[in-house]
């Protein structure tokens, strides 16, 4: 079945793709660089003549980007935080805990994840900004977000591939519970640890739409939030909207791209799909 | 006596165990609420009352006040409803979806399955392969969309590449072109997930099924049609049922891509209309009854494709 020529399709395919995958990200750095955007066919290469850092210091002077990296770290700090400990601890109620309701609570994570946000988000919005005056806030911004129920699965199915035995031996040696899961438990499960740290930071990191609608001031904006303002307000005054865009989306980008490469084997597909799936 | 110590020792211990282990059971029992208790309060204050919420904001005439002002908000019954479905740009923004639905959805399905299949029979570059598919999907849609702002301007290197095929006007200010330009931009950013999807589905399809079809001279079209297509058919269900939530929710790409849903409504979405409507101008009765007719709308498609996926099985 494997003839030469099917390979060799499949290489094309297969490479083709990575490209049209990558590309995007090249030209995203090549642009940030560009004094002149230059955006024929020749632009491709870059162009000793033509490269510059300065896009990195308009972007710093239209949007703070100290002040966006800030924001957006102390969003994902207070996620990752509220995830880990919440969320472990639930993950161990639903592993290891043998009580009535947690298939209930179970499912409940289940559903969770494909409840739509847009219709939670103009409730959300009168709740959190209104009757609560959390707009412009580190806690508004991160409620929704606090405990992520991919979590709390990924975190359940961890647990329940240790073997009892090590529970057991636990309790007979007089730990309580909450020993147990911190000492022995949660060391054994630090690879989904790591994987839950990563989404909790991303996620958060990312978003754009909840943070967007509960901040006014520019200086509790998170990164992705002061950048979509320049995009649609502000691109137009400047000398060269182009390069000062996409110096500003090197910069958001950059820390993810850094981080899933370096932590590529903790983005496995069976976690983050069992998120949605069970 | 002497005859019934033996018993009475014998008997005392299994009935401490008996308590003792309903004490265990019991203590299990008030742990696993109390763990999983930070998680049901943040699920019943994020998710289930603001459902609820939603549905009773859309029965009133509901405006902001100051916190803590108490003031009479009146039952309007299915106005806001009556009222989004007769709004023509309300209607724009659902036919807007359908549009974005249709290309996102079919392109999402075919080529993640594909390039899922082909990625799984390769060893070379493997990893290599896997990041490029996935560095997408992790990278903010707000930077992305700042390349294909660079791309797909009227002077940007797509038109320049394409010259005198090039669209007029522009891709992304073109009454036709901009909701597929968008759904074009979602199904490249969204693909790597669902590749990896695939990938883990395919895993569990039996390498002797393909044997077999080997065996029985099927072509590779043919055992990819009748071997990995139905073998991954409860990833598919999966995939459809997720890209189609995430398509419905589209709120990002048309406010940066297009402007804000430009040109002249061409690219609004629902979620946009519901921002600009509840948040906006204030009435957030009207846009979460929006919201509810989408979520209607929403499960409504994922049922058919439900249905229609069961249906292919028998």
């Amino acid at each position: 079945m494997t003839t030469r020529g099917g390979v060799l399709l499949r290489g094309v395919v297969l490479g083709l793709g990575a490209i049209l995958f990558l590309f995007p990200f090249y030209y995203m750095v090549l642009g940030s660089l560009q004094r002149e955007p230059n955006q024929s066919v020749a632009g491709l290469f870059p162009d000793p003549a033509n490269l510059t850092f300065s896009n990195y210091f308009d972007i710093n002077a239209r949007v703070n980007l100290l002040q966006g990296i800030a924001n957006s770290g102390v969003f994902a700090a207070g996620v990752i935080i509220g995830t880990a400990v919440f969320g472990s601890i639930a993950g161990y109620a639903l592993a290891v805990l043998e009580w009535r309701g947690r298939g209930a609570v179970f499912a409940l994570a289940l559903l969770v994840q494909v409840v739509p946000f847009q219709l939670l988000m103009v409730p959300l919005y009168v709740m959190i900004a209104r009757d609560y005056g959390l707009a412009d806030n580190y806690l508004g911004i991160m409620l929704p977000f606090l405990i992520n129920s991919t979590a709390v699965i990924i975190f359940r199915q961890y647990f329940l591939q240790l073997p009892k035995g090590i529970f057991e031996a636990a309790r007979i040696d007089g730990a309580s519970e909450w020993q147990v899961l911190t000492r022995v438990a949660l060391p054994l499960i630090r690879p989904a640890l790591v994987t839950v740290i990563l989404i909790s930071f991303i996620g958060p990191w990312n978003e754009f739409l909840w943070p967007f609608l509960v901040t006014k001031k520019a200086s509790m904006q998170p990164l992705a939030v002061s950048l979509a303002n320049f995009i649609s307000n502000v691109a137009n005054s400047t000398a060269n909207p182009f390069g000062t865009l996409l110096a500003g989306a090197v910069v958001l980008a950059l820390p993810v791209a850094i981080l899933f490469i370096v932590f590529q084997r903790y983005f496995v597909a069976s976690d983050l799909g069992s998120g949605v799936k069970g | 006596m002497s005859t019934v110590t033996p018993l009475a020792t014998a008997v005392a211990p299994r009935a401490a165990r008996g308590s003792e282990a309903r004490r265990h059971r019991a203590r299990q029992s008030v742990l696993g609420w109390l763990f999983s208790a930070p998680y049901l309060v943040f699920v019943a204050v994020i998710f289930a009352f603001p459902l609820g919420f939603a549905v009773y904001m859309s029965a009133h005439d509901y405006f902001f006040t100051a916190p803590g002002v108490n003031v009479n908000r009146p039952f309007v019954g299915m106005r806001n409803y009556v009222q989004a479905l007769t709004d023509p740009a309300v209607r724009r923004s659902f036919y807007n979806v359908l549009v974005f639905l249709l290309i996102n959805v079919t392109l999402t399905v075919v080529l993640s399955l594909v390039l899922a299949t082909l990625l799984n029979q390769v060893v070379h570059a493997r990893a290599f392969l896997r990041v490029s598919f996935y560095l997408p999907y992790l990278t903010a849609s707000v930077a992305l969309v700042g390349v294909w702002l660079f791309l797909f301007s009227g002077t940007g290197l797509i038109n320049q590449l394409l010259g005198p095929l090039a669209p007029n006007p522009s891709w992304l200010v073109n009454e036709r072109l901009a909701m597929p330009s968008i759904a074009l931009y979602v199904t490249w950013k969204g693909l790597g997930f669902y590749i990896l999807l695939y990938l883990a589905a395919l895993q569990n399809v039996g390498k002797e099924l393909y044997e077999a079809a080997a065996t029985d001279g099927a072509s590779r079209w043919q055992a990819f049609w009748n071997v990995t297509v139905p073998g991954v058919r409860s990833a598919t269900v999966l995939v459809l049922l997720l890209a189609t939530i995430t398509g419905a929710n589209l709120f990002t790409e048309p406010y940066l891509l297009t402007g804000g849903g430009g040109p002249n409504g061409a690219s609004t979405s629902p979620v946009l209309i519901m921002y600009q409507q509840g948040i906006q101008q204030g009435k957030p009765g009207y846009a979460a009854a929006i919201g509810v007719l989408l979520v209607i709308l929403t499960l409504g498609i994922a049922f058919l494709q439900n249905w229609l996926g069961r249906e292919k099985d028998s």
